[in-house]
Parts: structure tokens; sequence; C-alpha cells
């Protein structure tokens, strides 16, 4: 409430200290508030005044020409749909919804952005006011242009990137956020069909447990999605951490020739790796084939076709390409472990189970505990190691919206988006995947040893 | 050494070997079915190893103007040496910004980039789809296009890069600043230098991602086959209903691209440690 309240006085604050700076202003500000960098031009800072007041005109034919259209259509996203005329037989093309909810959304941005601008201006005429006022002097173009390899130099840097991540990073988000709130799907595809707002709907739909409804579905492939993550994380976690102690060990040689050939499953591309070892797997694939030339079984093993052995298969699976990549990490870490540590345990007698609980074992948790963060996020989004392997498979009816046993709430989003062009769903799983693992940062984070303390073990 | 050690070191040499033969498995496996011929032999999935004549059918095919491979190859190592360069600067911008410089809403930055960054990479893929449309950046441009998707966004990855600017002590820049240099100069003339290493991993690991890239590549690309990579082109292949003759084409394409990443990668293998490692510890 607090908050709110500040919220409202600064936003007061403000207001008033624009309305003074027009009373107070002397013409040439005064000019400024609707020739945007007047003031600064006249007052021989040209630079600035030439910035300000070309993005008053790319704003203004932009609104004109493209943005303002989009921005009235915004509230039901299109009224007439493309049609045939009865009368003449020709085809008239109406609103596409798609294109009316991105521009839309864009040309709310770039207002809010001019506000933003156009409030820079105000506030830049009125220092340069009081500055004069003072009889200091306003520098100069030069200097103005200095100032960006200088102590501007952050502007310059930040620009092209932040420019990149707002149109396919920010804009896209906010487009898809936007997308679940409506009734986008295969039916009401743009742009021959409109599509427009429905509320909560789709949200209703995701926790809705009877016939057709996504709740039974969500909820198991949430379900496989954090214990997959769990295990996915640990297994390789722990795995990783012994072999790099195996191939630390007093008296074991060609350490190199050891690591290097674990690391080759980091050099070659995933794709082709786990693409090869799904095949291996297949029902008709080199392991099913061995088994049987030996006898070992009678028909093959369906690796991929029984969600129970389809889902260990995984994370097994998963240990041969999760294992070298911790262990890279952890081989650099356990040197940095001081060797008298280990002497004056073992003077005390500790055997080498308990040298690793209570030495190993500290110190690895509390200097890899933002990478189990990482590696835990990471893997409830693992698509790859997921799609390439059992592309989510099996697929069962007792699953809504083509979902399998093995798939993550992100290959289902991608199934949705893809297969079935469900996006109202997808973008919903979108938010939701958001949810978790935000929740799930949040949590790890305020209980994570090397940010509560970060001067132990130093 | 005592007997204990030995036994002990008895049964880690084992672990290690029968850990090593399978790793090295798949790739063995791999190598070997690439040599069987698809026309002569049998191109798909069979229940042995070895193939029964070594031939270099597939990889003559693969070379072939029967297939677009050499083409799809050339695709994905332009995407990956435009995106490799250009993520490498975007990254170094964003990190010395957020290293060196102290500006207002510096933190709100950051922490506004790490929620964006919680956002599945999916949700947006339709969004993009219709961006890079716009732009006329599909389908035949698949290749910019995916370029352009690949260096875009590439600055929220930022935080190896500024863990290892944050190393490099202050008081140099200031020293130089004293005498005179820009933030720029000093930037470009003693931060870049110093940062030998993570640039190599920045580009390293930014090189390897476009070669697995199958769903925004097969997305874009929209069934256009000239704006494939090997990984949309590898991918059909294996999947498709066709895939028993492809099956060892696969293997060929497989090794192909593997050769030049692996090789590349193990040359730099000290660098990616050093990043991998720095990175896992701060975060």
């Amino acid at each position: 409430m607090n908050k709110i309240k500040e919220f409202f006085k600064w936003i007061g604050n403000d207001l008033a200290e624009i309305g003074r700076t027009f009373k107070d202003g002397d013409w040439k500000t005064r000019v400024s508030y609707l020739i945007m960098g007047f003031g600064p031009a006249a007052r021989g800072l040209v630079l600035r005044g030439v910035a300000f007041f070309a993005v008053e005109v790319l704003f203004i034919w932009y609104m004109v020409g493209f943005g303002w259209q989009y921005l009235t259509k915004l509230h039901n996203l299109g009224d007439t749909e493309t049609h045939m005329d009865p009368d003449t037989f020709v085809t008239v093309y109406g609103d596409n919804s798609f294109l009316i909810l991105l521009y839309g959304i864009l040309s709310f941005i770039l207002l809010l952005a001019f506000i933003l601008v156009w409030r820079m201006n105000v506030r830049e005429n009125r220092n340069e006011e009081l500055r004069l006022k003072c009889g200091r002097s306003l520098g100069s173009n030069k200097k103005d242009l200095y100032s960006l390899i200088d102590e501007n130099f952050d502007k310059t840097l930040l620009a092209l990137p932040c420019l990149g991540i707002f149109l396919f990073m920010v804009l896209p988000i906010i487009f898809m956020i936007c997308i679940a709130f409506t009734n986008y799907d295969a039916t009401h595809q743009a742009p021959s069909k409109l599509f427009t707002w429905v509320g909560l709907e789709n949200f209703k739909n995701l926790f809705s447990f009877g016939s057709g409804g996504f709740g039974k579905t969500f909820i198991t492939v949430l379900t496989w999605t954090l214990v997959w993550a769990f295990f996915a994380t640990f297994l390789t976690y722990f795995g990783g951490m012994a072999v790099a102690i195996l191939i630390n060990k007093k008296g074991i040689k060609f350490k190199k020739l050891w690591r290097t050939i674990l690391v080759m499953t980091i050099a070659i591309p995933q794709f082709v790796s786990l693409l090869y070892v799904s095949k291996m797997f297949a029902a008709d694939g080199l392991i099913n084939s061995y088994l049987i030339k030996w006898g070992l079984v009678n028909s093959p093993v369906p690796f991929w076709n029984n969600a129970m052995y389809a889902r260990i298969l995984i994370i097994v699976l998963n240990l041969w390409v999760g294992i070298p990549y911790v262990m890279l990490i952890c081989t650099g870490l356990l040197m940095n472990i001081p060797e008298d540590l280990y002497e004056s345990a073992k003077i005390d007698g500790a055997n080498a189970w308990q040298t690793f609980r209570k030495i190993t074992l500290p110190y690895m948790l509390f200097v890899t505990g933002p990478y189990l963060l990482t590696s835990f996020t990471g893997n409830l989004n693992n698509f790859n190691v997921i799609y390439l392997l059992s592309k989510g498979e099996p697929k069962s009816v007792q699953l809504t919206g083509a979902a399998g046993y093995t798939d993550l709430l992100v290959t289902w989003l991608y199934k949705l988006t893809i297969q079935s062009s469900n996006y109202r769903m997808a973008a919903v799983l979108g938010i939701m995947v958001f949810i978790v693992v935000s929740v799930v940062s949040l949590i790890v984070y305020s209980f994570l040893p090397s940010v509560r303390d970060e001067e132990g073990f130093q | 050494m005592s007997k204990s050690r030995k036994i002990s070191n008895f049964f880690a040499y084992l672990v290690l070997i029968v850990m090593s033969v399978v790793w090295l498995f798949p790739f063995v496996c791999i190598i070997l079915q690439s040599f069987r011929s698809a026309t002569g032999e049998y191109g798909g999935m069979v229940n042995y190893l070895v193939p029964k004549v070594f031939s270099l059918d597939n990889y003559i095919w693969l070379f072939g103007n029967e297939s677009k491979f050499v083409h799809w190859y050339a695709n994905t190592l332009t995407i990956a040496i435009f995106v490799s360069i250009g993520q490498t600067i975007m990254v170094l911008m964003v990190s010395y910004a957020l290293s060196r410089m102290r500006f207002k809403g510096r933190t709100l930055l950051m922490r506004f980039w790490l929620i964006l960054g919680m956002f599945p990479g999916f949700l947006t893929m339709i969004c993009l789809y219709f961006l890079l449309k716009l732009f006329g950046l599909t389908q035949e441009g698949a290749v910019p296009g995916l370029i352009l998707i690949g260096v875009a966004s590439s600055g929220m990855g930022y935080y190896v890069c500024k863990g290892y600017f944050d190393t490099i002590p202050k008081s140099l820049d200031e020293a130089a600043r004293i005498d005179g240099a820009s933030r720029a100069r000093v930037f470009f003339n003693m931060i870049i230098p110093l940062s030998k290493p993570i640039i190599i991993y920045t580009a390293l690991v930014a090189f390897m991602a476009p070669w697995c890239d199958y769903v925004f590549a097969s997305y874009v690309a929209f069934g256009n086959t000239d704006g494939y990579n090997v990984a949309v082109a590898l991918y059909n292949w294996v999947n498709t209903a066709d895939y028993q003759g492809y099956f060892t084409r696969f293997c060929a394409g497989g090794v192909l691209v593997a050769i030049p990443v692996t090789i590349l990668f193990m040359c730099l293998q000290r660098y990616y440690v050093e990043g991998v490692t720095g990175g896992a510890v701060k975060g």
C-alpha cells in the first residue's frame, strides 16, 4: 500500500514540476513543450536539440502513418473478418488480429517511451535554465559527442543490445502473455479468421479436470517435469563429482586421457549423439538386436513405448550427457581445497567416506550452489535431451493436447504450437513454466549458503 | 605403495575403463555404421554393428549432386560464424557496461533481464517468426534470419563474461583514466586484450549452438529446403518414414558435422573449462 501511495505522490510531484517549469521558464522552454528540443538548440546545444526533435518527428510519422489504427483496434482485435463479397465475389480483406495485437502492443510501448522522452526534454530545458542562471556554461556539442565514448559510454554500449532484446525478447513475450487471454488457436487462425479477448477462460481450462480439460494432463506433465529436473540435476551432480574425485585420486595415471574421453560428449554436437543414441534403443535398434541375438530377451524391450522404461532410460542417458560437464567443473574446484585439511583429517583417523562427508561435500555444495540452481532451472526447460531422445513419447489417449509421458512443460508447449496450433494453451503453459522457474529460483536462492554467508570458506 | 592402495587403484582403473567404453561406444558405432553403403548393403538399421563391406558410398552421396548436404553445411557454417562474432560483440558490450559503469537503473536492468530469462524460449517462437517474416527473413532468407535471432537478444547472456570482468582490478581503469584515456579507450585497449580467455569461451559456445539448432531452424525455414541447416536435414533423415534408407547417411552426415566442431572444441578446451568453472561458481 505504501509503495502505491509513494508512486502517486511521485507522479503528483512530477506533474507539479512540469507545470512549474512552464510557468517559470523563458519562451525557449515554453516552445520546447510543443517542439521538442527547441530550447537546447536555441541555447547552442544543437546536437541534443536535433536528437529530441528527431524523436518527435519519427514518433508522429509512425503513429499517423501506421501505429494509431492498430492502437484503436486493440480493445477487440478487429471486427471485420476476411470474407467474400456476396454480390461481386471479390475477397474483402478484413482485420488481421495477429498484427493488430502485435503492432498495438508496439505502438502502446512506443507511446509510453515517447512520453518519457518528452519528460526528459522538459527536464533538460529546466536544467539548462538553472545552469545559465547560476552563470555556468552549458558545455558544447563537441563535449556531448565525446561523452558518448566517455562518461556516457554505457549508453553507447547498451543501446544496440537493449534494442535487440526489446524487439526479439520483450515484445514477443508481452505478445504471448496477451495471447494467453485470447482464443487464438487452430479455429481462429489469422489472417482469415479473427480472434479476440476471452479473459481467464484458458487458465480455467488448464485447471479443469473434466473430459477435454487440460487439468489432469497438466498435473502429470508438471509432476514429471519436477521429478525429471530433480533426478537429472542431482544424479549428474553426484555422479560427476564422483568421477572427478576418481580421476583426481592419487596414483591414477593418464588423468588427461580419461578427462578427454568424457569431454567428447560435450564436444560432439548433442544433436548427432542424442539422435543416434535414441535410435540405438529403438525397437529395431542396436541394443535390442543384440539382446535378442544373445538370447537375453525374446521380443524387443519397449524402451520408448513404455512410460516407466522411457522415463528411467531418459534419466540414465542424461547421466551420459551431464556427468562430463559436472566433472569438468568439479575437477578445478577440488584442487582448490587445501591439502592440509585432508592431512589433519587423516591424522585424526578419519576414513575416506568421513573426509568426503565432512570436508569435500560441504565445500563443493558451498561453491557450486549457484550452479545447482541454474542447472535445475535449465533441466526444467531441457528441451534438447527430451525431444531428441523420446520426442516426449509414449503418447496416451489419457492425456490431452497430444502430450506424452516423457513430455516436459516446454516440449508440450512446443507440440501445442507446432502440431496442434493451440497457441492459446501454449501461451498459458509458457506462463506456467515462468511461474515454476521463478518460484523454484526464489526458494532455492533464499536457502543458498553462498548467498546467505558470502564470507564462509574464504 | 601399500597393498590396499594397489587394490583400490585397480578398481578405480576398472571403473574408468568401463566408463570410457560406455562413453565412446555410441561414437564408435556411428563411425562404423557410416561406412555401411546405403545402396550396396542396406541403409536402414540392422542387427549387427560392423559393416560387411566398408565403403565410402554415403560420403560420396553426401557430396554428390543428389543431396543438398554441402549447401546445408555451408548454411550452418555461415550462421555459426556470424552468430559467434555477433554474440561475442554483444556480450562484451553489455558486460563492460554492467561491470565497469555505474548508471541509473543498472540493477533494475539486470533484475529485469533475469526475470525475462525465466520465460521459456519457445514461447516466443511464433511471434519471432512473424517478426522475421516482416523483414522477409524466413524461408529462403532463413540464414540471415537465424543469424539475427541468434545475435539480437544475446546480450542477456552476459553473466560469465561480466564475472570475469569483475575480477580485473578497477585500479587499472582508474590509472588509465587519470592519464586521460576515455572509457572507450580503456575498453578497447585494456579490457579486451586482458579478456582473451573469456572472449574465446563466448565465441566457442556461440559457435557450437547453431549446429544443434533444430527447432528454430526448421520453423524459420518452413519447408524451404534451401534454408535448412544440417540439424534440420539430419533430423528429417532420421525421423521421416523413409529413415530406413537414410540411417547410414545420417551417420555419415553426423560424422562430418562432428569432426570440425570436435576438433575446434578440443583445441580450445582449456578456455572452455575456465569459462564453465567461472560461470558455475558465480552463477
